[in-house]
């Protein structure tokens, strides 16, 4: 498939167009840059919201939950689940799909399922430009559904407006793996099986923490309970989902949010980008080998070489 | 004391001297040797490995508790198990001609497979039937067919078992209206429903509703049992679907056993006393590929299930304690290539199960790799079972391995192996929780696994799969399911669907919808829904429509 | 870590039959061979697996199925798949499948059926060789 044909394709709604492309990012295939960068006028539409929280904790069935109600209210959904690849072979179960057979058949439910291929932070690397090709396909809401192994899993934030953190009652571990990282990204805190024993609890200790963190609040994040089985309570869930949405808006964070993240991806971007062309410069230069030699040998130090070859470049470029 | 201290000395010395000389010069196979369920299993048993062995405790008397040495004071000095094999495909006209051939070749039981359809509580003409209908056993849509499936087959000479869960209240419902028109009456009728849910969402599949519901059903069959059929057996609680999934034999018994528990306790949860029901629990397990290892299995299952009955709910009846059971050679153990082969496997493992001391028997036929059994392969399995009952004598004194050193020390290591995992299970909140949260199905899994592995990298032998294989000409003759079952099926129900009275069926599918609602017993308006000819399909469509469909959780 | 291609395998079980061994043994054999692998559980129609396959962008479907209903199911995918315009994904059969079979559902375009006692490095290397990516 051409570029043009990925481009028009995805804007017309075509799935297997969209398929294509999420593949092509994946692969990282410079393709993939081409076709989202036509694409990128065409985003920032859709409602993102992550879903976070440990292994066990009923994230699928929240979403395939969420997904039933949103579609009674016409709205179109694109899910990303992602699942860890190993880091020995590379291969990867992705078992978040099988929850959410009830939506396979419906042309305005897109799930795609990704394998993390190695990055860290909860997400696969190519996580965040598949939700703003789902983006551009036009869905209006996107559930990006993370790894959920519990610590580091901040990288969400960057790609979701929204972020609900699930837990279920029980194993008193978990609490400690919300303290220690992903309580002050949680926008919404849903506890999951409330038929368990204990769930009432969870619910009274989660907001006890919320009481002594000391980080100022504008949006008091609600702690929510809920049945992913039977579906009780995703009512609420989606009620404080729009407030959230409805107060991003109102106080101007989505505004600045949207900022923000302009900002650290066009500073990732060019980061990423000077890297890339200084080392296709330098690599495999005599000069450039024999100044780590040197280095190795300490008769130079790594600290000056940097400065004067990163000096040498910007001069050469800016000739 | 003094006797076992010259004893290990002796031991001992063979072991430094004889042993020791030979293994330099000749060494052993295996550096470790272990069962195939990776139970280690040493070079020597002697009684040094039954010093705790207390006989009359652990093994006593056959007929007694704890019934270690089987369930049957004489054994089968006073009658064979019973041989029965599973069968039905395609429509219930052809099935019925193999009921019929089967009783005449000298079968003493009938054992009925559903097509997928029907177990799933289907309709042949459901879109979800397509493809399905008549395919892994018979289709049965309405009481129409049963009366087929059952012409000329007097209900109270025979017993039947039927292998049928999620909507085996509407089948048992079936079979009553059947034998009420062969005017014998319910009391009388004898045989098994599998009727055990919990195995269907860890490893068989065949599911409907969701466990809470799926409980009831269960129940409310005991109930109307425990009142009105005192000769059948309400549930047949499954470790062969666990074992075939992929299980070790330690987990057989323990997830097994550990279902059983669940259903003793949501009946007692419903107002049953014990020792109402217990009796009428019947088992079933598979009969794999090691030979000891299978025997020491069916022994251990039937004491630790003896204990939990008297010691955890304080059975008073010793026939509430009583294990009885049916098994099933192992099917995952038959191979495509070399299918003649498969006839020796099976005839060990009937050979096992016999020692074992089970109460009635399935022997694979030698095709099943392959597909569907023919006639002459389905022969040659029940011959199998003939020959051991008629010509090896096995069966003339009771429980004839009992006392071996490695046999009893086997017993005791799966029996407290088991209770172990029980009591992990326990101690997740019992086997529903912990099929859930998916502990279960995930242990099978990686049982399953590993086991496949070690056949890949030839650690383990099966012969003509990966030794001693050769080139060759696969045509083996098989038994084709009559293609035009599905159309024909399809015709009948149409044609029973013209013929009744509407508005009787809609007046007792309301009023299943209201008992559904209710916490009455579901038996007696199923009873009527099936007598006025309301489908399989119609009545577990009420059902799943107050009680919803269970969805599995993604375990792999 | 290595982040080029890789393969995407969706593994399916079309069908009411719940003998799901095969399925995921294949499943977790596959992963381990470094592949990502889509597995969809039971009861999936062929509508449901086609669309599954089509919305992940897998480059092979493995069709599990033990009842005896391939003959009605295998080629009803193949036809879907037709229909969404898919022809660069490899699909593979496994399970109970007589011989006399094979032909028929080879012509209907599935392209290897693998049956009991086939090894799992079999179906690994004959996926690695024979899909497009």
């Amino acid at each position: 498939m051409s570029v043009s044909e990925l481009v028009n394709g995805v804007l017309s709604g075509k799935r297997r167009e969209l398929a294509r492309l999420i593949s092509l990012i994946e692969n990282e295939d410079p393709e993939a840059a081409e076709v989202l960068s036509r694409l990128y006028k065409n985003t920032g539409k859709a409602h993102v919201i992550g879903i976070t929280g440990p292994p066990g904790s009923g994230k699928s069935s929240l979403v395939t939950k969420l997904t039933a109600e949103l579609r009674k209210r016409n709205k179109t959904i694109g899910v990303v689940c992602v699942d860890p690849s190993s880091p020995f072979t590379g291969g990867a179960l992705l078992g978040d799909r099988i929850r959410m057979q009830e939506h396979t058949l419906d042309k305005d439910v897109y799930v795609r399922s990704m394998g993390t291929r190695g990055h860290l932070g909860g997400l696969a690397r190519a996580t965040s430009d598949a939700v703003r090709a789902i983006d551009a396909f036009g869905k209006d809401i996107i559930f990006v559904e993370t790894v959920g192994a519990g610590q580091a899993e901040v990288e969400i934030i960057e790609i979701a407006q929204t972020i609900i953190v699930t837990d279920v009652p029980g194993s008193g571990d978990d609490i400690q793996a919300i303290k220690a990282g992903i309580m002050e990204i949680a926008d919404i805190f849903v506890v999951n099986k409330k038929d368990l024993p204990g769930a009432d609890r969870k619910v009274t200790e989660i907001n006890a923490m919320l009481d002594i963190d000391p980080i100022e609040r504008a949006w008091r994040p609600p702690v929510l309970l809920t049945n992913g089985r039977t579906g009780e309570g995703v009512l609420e869930v989606i009620e404080k989902i729009q407030a959230h949405l409805q107060f991003l808006k109102e106080s101007g964070l989505l505004e600045q949010k949207g900022l923000q993240r302009s900002r650290d991806e066009l500073h990732d971007l060019m980061r990423y980008k000077l890297t890339r062309e200084l080392y296709q410069k330098l690599e495999g230069r005599p000069e450039y080998e024999a100044a780590i030699k040197k280095i190795a040998a300490r008769k130079e130090d790594p600290y000056t070489v940097a400065e004067r070859l990163i000096a040498e470049f910007l001069f050469s470029e800016s000739r | 004391m003094k006797d076992s201290s010259k004893l290990r000395g002796l031991v001992n010395k063979w072991e430094d001297e004889a042993v020791a000389t030979t293994v330099k010069r000749f060494p052993e196979r295996e550096k470790k040797f272990e069962t195939i369920s990776g139970l280690p299993v040493n070079r020597l048993y002697t009684p040094l490995d039954l010093e705790e062995l207390d006989y009359e405790k652990d093994l006593g008397f056959p007929g007694q508790y704890p019934f270690t040495r089987g369930v049957q004071p004489t054994g089968y000095r006073g009658r064979f198990w019973t041989m029965r094999q599973y069968s039905g495909f395609a429509t219930a006209r052809e099935t019925n001609e193999r009921f019929h051939f089967l009783l005449e070749q000298g079968q003493t039981g009938l054992s009925i497979a559903f097509d997928l359809p029907t177990q799933i509580g289907y309709d042949s003409d459901d879109v979800l039937a397509q493809g399905e209908v008549g395919k892994v056993g018979v289709a049965i849509d309405s009481l129409s067919d049963m009366e087929v499936l059952f012409e000329g087959i007097p209900l109270d000479k025979v017993s039947t078992s039927m292998t049928i869960n999620a909507p085996a209240s509407v089948l048992l419902a079936m079979y009553i209206a059947v034998a009420v028109k062969q005017g014998v009456s319910m009391d009388r009728l004898r045989g098994t429903i599998q009727n055990d849910i919990l195995k269907e969402y860890v490893a068989r599949g065949t599911y409907i509703f969701p466990p809470k519901p799926s409980m009831r059903l269960i129940t409310d069959i005991f109930k109307f049992c425990s009142e009105k059929m005192p000769l059948w057996n309400t549930i047949s609680i499954s470790g062969y679907h666990i074992r075939e999934a992929g299980s070790t034999a330690v987990q057989e018994v323990a997830f097994t056993l550990a279902d059983g528990i669940a259903y003793v306790q949501a009946a007692i949860d419903a107002g049953l006393d014990v020792d109402d029901f217990a009796s009428r629990l019947s088992f079933f397990f598979g009969s794999h590929s090691d030979f000891l290892e299978e025997i020491c299995k069916f022994r251990a299952a039937r004491r630790l299930w003896a204990r939990i009955m008297r010691e955890r709910f304080k059975a008073k009846n010793d026939d509430s304690c009583r294990m009885r059971f049916h098994t099933q050679t192992a099917g995952c153990t038959l191979t495509a290539q070399q299918p003649d082969n498969n006839v020796v496997r099976v005839t060990l493992q009937a050979l096992q199960a016999v020692l074992g001391g089970t109460q009635s028997l399935h022997t694979n036929s030698r095709d099943e790799a392959l597909s569907l059994p023919t006639e002459q392969s389905v022969q040659i399995a029940l011959r199998t079972q003939q020959i051991i009952a008629h010509e090896s004598g096995v069966g003339d004194t009771i429980d004839p391995l009992a006392g071996s050193y490695y046999i009893e020390a086997l017993t005791n290591k799966i029996e407290e192996s088991a209770v172990a995992y029980i009591e992990k299970i326990d101690a997740m909140g019992g086997a529903p929780t912990s099929i859930e949260n998916g502990f279960i199905q995930r242990e099978i899994s990686e049982a399953a696994y590993q086991f496949q592995k070690s056949v890949d990298e030839s650690r383990r032998v099966v012969v003509g799969v990966n030794k001693f294989t050769v080139e060759e000409e696969s045509k083996f003759d098989y038994l084709r399911v009559n293609p035009k079952a599905e159309k024909e099926q399809v015709k009948e129900l149409k044609k029973v669907r013209l013929a009744r009275d509407e508005e009787k069926v809609k007046k007792t599918l309301d009023h299943l919808h209201t008992v559904a609602k209710s916490d009455e017993n579901l038996m007696p308006p199923i009873i009527d829904a099936v007598k006025v000819y309301a489908t399989l399909g119609e009545i577990c469509g009420i059902l799943r429509d107050v009680f919803g469909e269970y969805k599995a959780p993604d375990i792999l | 870590m290595s982040s080029s291609k890789k393969i995407r395998v969706l593994v399916a079980k079309p069908g009411l039959d719940g003998h799901d061994r095969g399925a995921k043994i294949v499943a977790r054999a596959l992963r381990d061979a470094g592949m990502e692998v889509i597995y969809t559980g039971l009861r999936q129609t062929p509508e449901m697996i086609v669309r599954a396959a089509l919305d992940e962008g897998v480059h092979c479907i493995g069709l599990s199925i033990l009842s005896g209903a391939h003959n009605a199911l295998f080629p009803r995918v193949m036809e879907l798949l037709k229909e969404e315009g898919i022809d660069d994904v490899l699909v593979v059969g496994g399970g109970i499948i007589p011989e006399d079979d094979i032909p028929e559902l080879k012509k209907a375009g599935i392209a290897a059926i693998f049956g009991p006692g086939t090894p799992l490095d079999e179906i690994i290397e004959y996926i690695k060789a024979n899909v497009k990516l």
